[in-house]
């Protein structure tokens, strides 16, 4: 047991170093430091040059095209990208449906969709949550029901992100309306072209238009595109959640983020002192950076029995739960940093419109960010379902 | 000890609560919000003429109904009842504040301007380097005849592009962060040599970054003593705090009752959510902070005007826990009603923003632990 990095560990992270530093898309780091909003092509652009590396997908098996990676190397990847402050690529293909579809999928399924999803060529999107089922998922109602080779799907899906560039969806619905609320429910693949496919937009606290609604009337989904068998889609539905719940802990990026705090307290005056001099924010930012080690090194526990071949089991909600209360912290921090200039309200560059920001460039987003960032703690299932798997799969209470 | 409101009080508090009610629900706000000028002038003026509310913390000789700290107290909960953006607070509290204590001409004139709703007031005060710090200052004045000349840059000035008047901190002499030498000046929002950038707020307000460029202002724009303000501005700057406290009061009453609301209709695993234990200790702290907010905004109120170590004690005390209060009760009222109430369709999330910048306003939770700290362990 140690923790030094091996001689092939330390020269995978100069090659991943160098490879990043090289061909990560300047066009993308422009707007990233601009604080634009970012276009359907701007999240593709930095995901077709890690495909076509191999790069796209560190946790995927070997066969289905991951790059074969020890946990290791995984952990020093995801640390890179988040020093250089990369744009994360979006989870719904390569950590949730892809993982899905190889471990539950049909030989077919899998030589379907697995290669578009690393390519980038299919944008999904997840359609779980609906008006009346959001803690309680598996009380949802979109139905699907049998017609020869089809499924017919009517129903209302909500809070799914990006929906409004996806072109594919894996969606929750239930096929067997007698059976109790887990038991009857499918894991279906729908083409979000597919006539009777509707996205609205939801228009978030922060202004953004980060979610839509989802609306299916009488839509045909061929059935050789649902995913493992019928009535067993919360077997999928729960290996899913458990996958994007260690994704959720973001411990790389959290890093990342206790530094801008760092460098904003730094710019920040506070009297005659910059902020960090202030003892009391000092404190702050010291306890956060001890919570996120503390996380870090849980994570690193949960990786490791992963390597030895158990899968993420009902441990992974504690690293949802600290994960996102630590994003949340850092994001109050931010804006109590910037004072005064938290307030202004910077509705991104208009057409035309050039002027600058009110205020340093590192403010004019962090009021927009503390409230978004609301939404970990009540994305992927809220913190208080996360406490009741942990009291009911791990204390046995 | 007498807490209990006079008949008068009651009347001004059930006039307002009631005017607000009628005309400024949640969707008359958001348009408001979006128009162009960012508000309605005619519920401004409502306020003035019909309800006769400007005058409240005014003496009758001035035209006001005789009132103070208290009466502004009244109304600026039920501003944070309504999330009113209406600029009660630079204009009556801290403008009207400034001028009762000033008095001669130029209250005189103004103060019946304001009661009439003809005068609005933004307070420029804030610098970028500046944070809470209000003697920090890099604005100057420098006299030029009798007159004076301005140069500097005023941050984030709520209700400046509305404002017919600034009232403006800036240094007659001394160093950036000398005591001496700060002077507070009140000047027509049109002059020559203000140069304004106005943009809209995060909590649906407007406001605007100011830069005078050698703006001449006449003598009688001074407010106060030359060079000897600062006890002045930290005087009308607690009296905003505990103002913005009744404001947070307000906030924090709508975000508990619409959360306990929400919990009660809200069904999921077959129950309403509002019957589960831990969501229900979490909406009696809740209650609990809003509890505590109210009595700290009253003790603080009821001790402006008590020799300054003790105000800036009872204001520090009240805005660091009003500030932790507002935290808790608005991100809890958020992750009850969960993604529902991250969008922008409920009213609740436009609560949780203004709660979020009051938390800000005239000074952090930390900045106010460590000025009671100063005043009641001094080393």
């Amino acid at each position: 047991m140690d923790l030094e990095f091996s001689p092939e560990d330390l020269a995978f992270r100069e090659e991943a170093r160098a490879f990043i530093a090289e061909n990560y898309p300047s066009a993308l780091r422009g707007k990233q430091e601009e604080g634009e909003e970012l276009a359907k092509e701007d999240f593709l652009s930095w995901h077709r040059v890690l495909a076509k590396k191999g790069w796209i997908a560190p946790a995927w098996p070997k066969e289905y095209g991951g790059p074969g990676w020890t946990t290791t190397q995984r952990f020093i990847w995801s640390e890179e990208l988040a020093r250089a402050d990369t744009l994360p690529i979006l989870p719904f293909g390569i950590n949730m449906v892809g993982p899905v579809i190889y471990t539950f999928g049909t030989p077919e399924q899998k030589a379907r969709f697995l290669p578009r999803i690393l390519s980038g060529e299919d944008w999904w999107c997840q359609g779980y949550s609906e008006p009346g089922a959001g803690s309680d998922l598996a009380s949802l109602r979109t139905r699907a029901v049998r017609d020869g080779d089809h499924y017919i799907v009517n129903g209302q899906k909500t809070w799914t992100t990006l929906a409004q560039h996806a072109d594919w969806g894996f969606f929750l619905v239930r096929t067997d309306p007698d059976s109790k609320p887990q038991e009857g429910i499918s894991f279906l693949l729908i083409d979000m072209k597919s006539p009777g496919v509707t996205v609205r937009p939801i228009i978030t606290l922060g202004g953004e238009h980060e979610v839509n609604e989802v609306w299916l009337e009488d839509v045909r989904v061929p059935v050789d595109q649902r995913i493992y068998e019928e009535n067993k889609g919360w077997t999928c539905a729960k290996f899913l959640l458990a996958h994007e719940r260690t994704g959720i802990a973001g411990v790389a990026r959290s890093k990342r983020g206790v530094e801008r705090i760092k460098t904003i307290a730094r710019s920040e005056m506070d009297g005659d002192r910059p902020l960090i001099a202030n003892p009391f924010f000092k404190r702050k930012i010291a306890e956060l950076e001890i919570d996120l080690t503390a996380l870090e090194y849980t994570e690193l526990r949960t990786l490791a029995s992963e390597a030895s071949g158990r899968g993420p089991g009902p441990e992974s909600s504690l690293l949802k739960i600290k994960g996102t209360e630590i994003q949340q912290r850092l994001t109050e921090l931010a804006l109590e940093a910037v004072g005064h200039y938290g307030a202004p309200y910077f509705r991104g560059f208009g057409e035309g419109d050039n002027e600058h920001p009110i205020g340093p460039d590192y403010a004019h987003r962090a009021a927009p960010t503390y409230f978004n960032g609301r939404k970990t703690s009540i994305y992927g299932g809220s913190n208080e379902i996360q406490r009741n798997i942990i009291a009911k799969m791990v204390l046995g209470l | 000890m007498n807490f209990t409101y006079n008949e008068t009080q009651d009347m001004l508090r059930d006039t307002l609560a009631r005017f607000l009610a009628d005309t400024y629900d949640f969707e008359t706000r958001r348009k408001m919000v979006a128009s162009d000028a960012g508000r309605d002038p005619g519920i401004w003026r409502a306020l003035a003429t019909e309800l006769g509310i400007l005058g409240a913390p005014f003496g009758e000789d001035q035209g006001g109904l005789g009132g103070g700290a208290v009466e502004n107290m009244i109304v600026m909960e039920q501003v944070g009842e309504a999330i009113a953006i209406e600029p009660y607070l630079q204009t009556v509290v801290i403008g009207g504040g400034a001028l009762k204590a000033a008095g001669g001409a130029q209250a005189d004139a103004l103060i019946p301007a304001i009661i009439g709703g003809e005068a609005i007031i933004a307070f420029a005060y804030a610098e970028p380097q500046g944070r809470y710090e209000l003697r920090n200052l890099r604005t100057t004045a420098k006299r030029d005849g009798a007159g004076w000349v301005l140069n500097g840059h005023k941050a984030v000035v709520y209700a400046a592009p509305w404002a017919t008047h600034l009232l403006v901190t800036a240094r007659t002499g001394g160093g950036q962060r000398d005591t001496d030498g700060v002077s507070l000046f009140l000047i027509e929002a049109n002059r020559p040599g203000i140069v304004r950038r106005d943009y809209p707020t995060v909590d649906g307000f407007r406001a605007s970054e100011i830069y005078f460029e050698n703006c001449s202002v006449p003598g009688e724009a001074l407010l106060g003593a030359e060079g000897a303000a600062l006890p002045l501005i930290e005087k009308l700057v607690d009296e905003a705090t505990a103002a913005v406290c009744a404001e947070a009061t307000g906030v924090m009453r709508r975000l508990h009752a619409g959360t306990m609301d929400y919990a009660k209709q809200r069904k999921q695993f077959g129950r309403a959510i509002a019957d589960f234990q831990v969501l229900q200790h979490r909406m009696v702290d809740m209650f609990m902070e809003v509890e505590q907010a109210a009595s700290m905004t009253l003790m603080a109120t009821l001790k402006l005007d008590l020799p300054d170590a003790e105000r800036m004690a009872a204001v520090s005390q009240a805005k660091a826990k009003v500030g932790k209060g507002l935290k808790f009760t608005g991100q809890n009222a958020i992750q009850i009603h969960g993604g529902i109430g991250i969008t922008d369709e409920l009213a609740i999330g436009h609560y949780f923003k203004r709660a979020t910048m009051i938390e800000g306003q005239f000074g952090s939770v930390d900045h106010h632990l460590a000025r009671f700290e100063r005043l009641s362990m001094p080393e």
